[in-house]
């Protein structure tokens, strides 16, 4: 299996999670495209680390996976605060700094 | 035998994971996108697998498609929202996002081209959990404690952030 068609693959993940952050309305699905996005970028580490015969790729996409779980229950918590607060998790009517 | 294999897996889990983003942008109900994510998360841990990397393919499908998406599915069972989200008034939105990523899709592939080509030939446990272990322990040994106070920390301030207030 040529290393570049996982590269492709990889590009392609990454730009569907953008577009999904980009078009989609409420935070929860937005933040399930961010986690896409991470997805992508893990898969072309993993790819890079096959191509160049190091395990430092690999390492990294280990420390992203266990920082992308701190990541989740943070945020998860802050979406939660959000709906505590304004009732829905619409990400366009969230137009303020003072809570 | 086994080069046909591993090509077929690679479309295989290619386009699952693909077919399951792309059900996820057009599909407007939360608990429906966290099921296809977990697909997704499923299908590029194989692709993790062909890639000579079983433990990251292991802690992929545990924590993502395990311990992340519980917490997604934990997060919309108690946000409620009964009614799907309504669909965005603005049909420019969609054309923008559609062609600013794109944009971003050319840009990467044209990042590709400097790739080398042919690949590196490795040793027999490369990327074995043995090999990973070893690594990690030694000369990652720093980020992996750090990692491990970072955590805690999260935690906490998840924990601190989600209580409930006694006075309203």
């Amino acid at each position: 299996m040529p290393p570049a068609s996982f590269f492709i693959l990889s590009c392609v993940l990454f730009s569907l999670g953008g577009l999904a952050f980009l078009i989609k309305r409420d935070l929860i699905t937005q933040f399930m495209a961010i986690e896409i996005m991470l997805n992508g970028a893990n898969l072309a580490l993993v790819a890079a680390a096959k191509l160049w015969g190091s395990l430092a790729g690999q390492v990294l996409v280990f420390f992203v996976i266990t920082v992308a779980a701190a990541e989740a229950a943070v945020g998860l918590a802050i979406i939660l605060l959000i709906y505590r607060q304004k009732k829905n998790i619409r990400s366009e009517e969230i137009n303020q700094l003072k809570g | 035998m086994a080069e046909k294999m591993a090509v077929f897996l690679f479309f295989l889990f290619a386009v699952v994971s693909l077919a399951a983003v792309i059900g996820m942008i057009f599909s407007r109900h939360q608990a429906h996108n966290a099921l296809l994510l977990a697909v997704a998360f499923t299908a590029l841990g194989g692709l993790f697998a062909l890639l000579n990397a079983p433990f990251i393919a292991a802690v992929q499908i545990i924590i993502y498609a395990g311990a992340i998406m519980v917490l997604f599915i934990f997060v919309i069972m108690m946000v409620d929202l009964r009614q799907p989200l309504p669909a965005a008034k603005k049909r420019w939105v969609y054309w923008l996002g559609a062609g600013l990523m794109i944009v971003v899709l050319t840009e990467l592939i044209f990042v590709l081209r400097s790739l080398p080509s042919g690949s590196h030939t490795a040793e027999p446990d490369f990327g074995s959990p043995r090999a990973l272990g070893q690594i990690l322990f030694t000369k990652y040994l720093y980020a992996f404690e750090i990692t491990s106070i970072l955590i805690v920390a999260a935690l906490v301030g998840a924990l601190y952030l989600a209580r409930r207030r006694e006075k309203d």
